[in-house]
């Protein structure tokens, strides 16, 4: 037994004081793999270099670089009383958040609001809301699996492994063409049993930046409809996709259109900044208000061993924030100038490396959508922009956009075109459409890394 | 309503289906079935007789059918009940949440400066790291352990903020479910309410071990002994720092003793649960006495803090779990493991709150107005106790003794009532306890203590 294996290490140790060369409860502990998103930030910030840009992790920067505290966000914290007490049973508060949070996602029109044909709780953040709604299929359909997209942000397999749900992918991004692979896609649904539990992203799809038109939405819905598919929708980014936020509903309001009962998590990080604050919302369609209080009861109960509920103030700012008129306005254009400013990015970005004569295919970069860009480097090239250039994203190639600024986008292009330039196989790996043989070998002051990319195993 | 079959098995894979095919109200499900397997007793689920089911509706048939309504917390359910009771003279005893005289919620004058600043500071909402921000983990632990301490020179411990005391006492079970498997906790009979809930959730095996003697309306020590001995070797011991919830029976410094020699003996982890630092001496550093005791012979001890109670910031979910390990490779290794649990949870912990007790535990001058706030409303209930006894003793003549009111500390009192009583005192008197005889202290005012005391002697002498 286990246990006794402890017991017999412990049996040994003495009760003094002396530490240093002690057994400990902890020792079969093993230390855990870094997660791959927060490591990149960490190595960023461990790197002095004055040219170092972090394109990791998916979080807004304004054109200075610099973390962007919304306006609206500012003017909804001063409207809150600073005398407002701090309870946890801030229901109210809490239920408020849900309903702006819902009416955002399905449209303050659609039957589900008016009926209040949801179940719906506050979480932390995206996370937080995939976690519970995780928990919560784990409870009611124990032997399910979660089907995801292939690739799909990386804590999402974590999420359903802590709860004991196997996950399966379905196939997504077509990595010769860098954009949907639609066919297999539809081949993945109907192949998968009846009634299974998919999770999709509606827009600004994460790591890739590809999304469905809107016809390939009608479609997968549609084969959805037939298969008794459940559509467990990601809302990361509303807003970030397009600049607007009923634009990138789409995808769930043909869902609910054709009839379809989903759940939604909704994250607020991106979309107004509240990254640090954890808030977000889950929610799950049901047939009527009954059995959205039967619902709402269970997620309850499974917040309430976990946390309790999320922290009263980043749910305050929401729900300020999307039932007052004035500051909601703000927040969309604030939305707005965000998406715009990352599209620009976007087309600055690509002209850059046209400029220097890159002769890889560079469209992906302005026809995906959102905070990423999936690049198409490979590992090696990730590793020597961060070694050489202080440029560190994570090791799929995912650049966030969000990071690139009008000051360091030539700076970045440069780099980019640095790794990839002069190597052959790079070309290959990139499934160029102009394959050009490029015998200037560049000299820089790191010609030397050009070498070693050259003899470096790509398949780092 | 057609039911045709679709007979999806033996279609040839296509590369898109028209998309009209399937229009709204045409649709139907016919062969599609949604399967309601037969589940083993699940306890969340009305279970169908029937296993596979042919929907022939064309429209949204919820897959959650048979889900039942989740039982009502039974805490926060008081709380509910008292909110729709409109009797003049009702008092809500049931949730441990501070109250002033005037019986209003109170938003402590050191948070109201910390929130002001941070207003002006005007700091960005960037994530935290998955372990939570670095200067309130070091001023958690300082709290706790104290500045000096020499594991903490010695960075032996690993402390991962998390929200609230439940948010890290879930990391800490998640940890024990993980790296002792099979590993039970055994917790104090009675508990707080919440406590099997999360072991229950984290897939932790508990028992109890006795606590509350009910004859003499206090510590059950020779049960708790024999208890906490009888227990397989390598069980986690959950003790509560100080303050017990919900009896506020806390042993004494010699019991205390006895207690770790008993845990060192058969090789348990104390596991504490510090959810009223400062609230039940009024002092900060005393009321951690019991931990500092236990880190002080050298032993490895898990500790889950929460500052809902001592700083009001019950709504900001600020807490966190601390692992004091021999080695400082043991804890840097268990915290990384730590932040493993936590990041599939919910990434990393809310700024707000973190900030808020860094800056007032990190600043000597706020920290110093804390302790005061501490003082007065640890004192507050010392003062609702006393009157509360005095009330007791003057009114009931039948020579019960209810001194118990006065030996137990912190914010709850075990009144013994049973839950007749305890429905009496509700339906009654319009008094709102939890069903165990618990009545928070905190709730309660001088002016109203002689009402309760009445209450109290009416439900104990009159219903059984």
């Amino acid at each position: 037994m286990i246990i006794s294996r402890f017991v017999i290490l412990r049996r040994g140790m003495s009760t003094a004081s002396t530490c240093a060369t002690r057994r400990s409860w902890w020792d079969h502990v093993t230390p855990a793999l870094k997660d791959p998103i927060s490591a990149v930030t960490e190595a960023f910030l461990a790197d002095p270099s004055p040219y170092k840009i972090n394109l990791g992790v998916g979080a807004y920067r304004d054109d200075e670089g610099k973390p962007l505290v919304l306006q609206c966000v500012r003017e909804a914290e001063s409207k809150i009383a600073a005398s407002s007490f701090l309870e946890s049973t801030s229901t109210s508060v809490g239920s408020k958040l849900v309903m702006e949070s819902a009416k955002l996602i399905y449209g303050e029109d659609s039957d589900v609001i008016k009926e209040r044909r949801f179940a719906g709780i506050p979480a932390l953040s995206g996370t937080g809301a995939c976690r519970l709604f995780a928990e919560f299929q784990k409870r009611f359909y124990p032997e399910s699996r979660m089907y995801l997209p292939d690739p799909t942000w990386s804590n999402h397999r974590n999420i359903w492994r802590d709860v004991h749900v196997p996950d399966q992918t379905f196939r997504y991004y077509h990595p010769d063409s860098k954009s949907l692979n639609f066919a297999a896609l539809m081949d993945d649904v109907k192949n998968a049993p009846d009634g299974s539990f998919f999770l999709l992203h509606p827009c600004a799809h994460n790591p890739t930046g590809v999304d469905p038109t809107e016809e390939q939405w009608r479609e997968i819905s549609s084969l959805f409809k037939v298969k008794n598919h459940f559509p467990f929708f990601d809302v990361a980014y509303q807003g970030f996709a397009s600049g607007d936020v009923e634009r990138d509903a789409k995808a769930i309001r043909i869902f609910l259109e054709d009839g379809h009962s989903i759940g939604c998590a909704q994250s607020f990080a991106k979309n107004m900044g509240l990254y640090g604050h954890r808030v977000g919302c889950l929610s799950v369609l049901c047939n009527d208000k009954i059995q959205a209080m039967a619902i709402q009861s269970q997620l309850q109960q499974i917040s309430n061993t976990m946390y309790g509920s999320p922290p009263i103030h980043g749910i305050s700012l929401v729900s300020k924030i999307l039932s007052d008129p004035d500051i909601k306005a703000i927040w969309l254009k604030e939305v707005k100038v965000m998406a715009t400013r990352i599209r620009r990015m976007r087309v600055t970005l690509r002209e850059a490396l046209e400029r220097l004569g890159s002769p890889l295919n560079w469209q992906h970069i302005t026809n995906q959508v959102g905070m990423f860009c999936f690049s198409g480097l490979n590992r090696a090239e990730v590793y020597l922009l961060a070694k050489e250039f202080h440029i560190y994203m994570t090791p799929d190639g995912r650049i966030s956009m969000g990071g690139v600024t009008t000051k360091n986008v030539d700076y970045l292009a440069n780099a980019i075109h640095e790794v990839t330039a002069c190597d052959q196989d790079a070309k290959i790996l990139h499934n160029t459409d102009a394959y050009k043989i490029n015998t200037d070998i560049r000299f820089t002051s790191l010609g030397t890394s050009k070498t070693r990319a050259r003899g470096m195993n790509l398949a780092l | 309503m057609a039911s045709s079959v679709l007979s999806l098995a033996s279609a040839a894979p296509s590369a898109s289906l028209s998309s009209r095919e399937f229009e709204k109200g045409k649709l139907n499900l016919g062969n599609s079935s949604v399967c309601f397997k037969k589940e083993k007793t699940n306890p969340f689920m009305k279970t169908k007789s029937v296993g596979r089911i042919s929907m022939a509706v064309a429209s949204n048939v919820s897959r959650f059918e048979g889900i039942t309504m989740a039982p009502p917390d039974p805490i926060l359910g008081v709380s509910e009940a008292f909110k729709a009771d409109n009797h003049e003279l009702k008092l809500n005893l049931g949730v441990g949440a501070y109250r002033t005289e005037e019986l209003q919620p109170y938003v402590l004058d050191v948070v109201k400066k910390a929130d002001k600043l941070l207003l002006e500071k005007g700091e960005n909402r960037e994530y935290l790291p998955i372990e939570g921000l670095a200067a309130f983990n070091k001023v958690t632990a300082e709290l706790l352990f104290g500045a000096d301490n020499p594991v903490i020179k010695q960075q032996r411990v690993a402390t991962v903020q998390g929200l609230s005391g439940t948010g890290s006492l879930r990391l800490a079970a998640a940890l024990i479910e993980r790296y002792f498997p099979g590993a039970k906790v055994l917790i104090s009979s009675p508990t707080w309410g919440n406590h099997k809930n999360i072991f229950n959730d984290a897939r932790v095996p508990w028992s109890e071990y006795r606590y509350y003697d009910p004859k003499t309306v206090g510590l059950d020590f020779e049960g708790m002994i024999a208890d906490i001995k009888a227990a397989p070797e390598g069980s986690f011991i959950l003790l509560h720092g100080c303050a017990h919830n919900p009896t506020g029976i806390d042993p004494t410094p010699e019991q205390w003793e006895t207690i770790a020699d008993v845990i060192q003996e058969k090789n348990h982890i104390p596991f504490f649960d510090i959810a009223y630092q400062g609230f039940a001496s009024g002092s900060l550093d005393a009321d951690a006495s019991s931990v500092r005791m236990f880190v002080a012979r050298g032993m490895e001890v898990v500790a889950a803090q929460s500052y809902s109670k001592n700083l009001g910031l019950y709504a900001e979910r600020i807490g966190a779990i601390n692992v004091v390990c021999s080695s400082s490779d043991a804890a840097a290794r268990v915290k990384s493991q730590l932040k493993r649990i936590a990041r599939p949870m919910y990434s990393n912990p809310p700024v707000h709150g973190a900030r808020i007790v860094a800056n007032i535990v990190g600043d000597p001058a706020l920290f110093k107005e804390w302790n005061a706030e501490m003082e007065m409303m640890a004192g507050r209930i010392m003062n609702v106790r006393q009157k509360l006894f005095d009330s007791l003793s003057s009114t009931d003549k039948s020579g019960k003794d209810w001194s118990f009111v006065l030996k137990q500390i912190g914010m709850f009192s075990f009144t013994g009532l049973n839950k007749a009583q305890c429905d009496n005192m509700t339906n009654k008197w319009h008094i709102y306890m939890t069903k165990d005889g618990r009545i928070s202290l905190a709730g309660l005012s001088l002016a109203k203590s002689e009402y309760l005391a009445d209450a109290i002697i009416d439900s104990y002498h009159n219903v059984s």
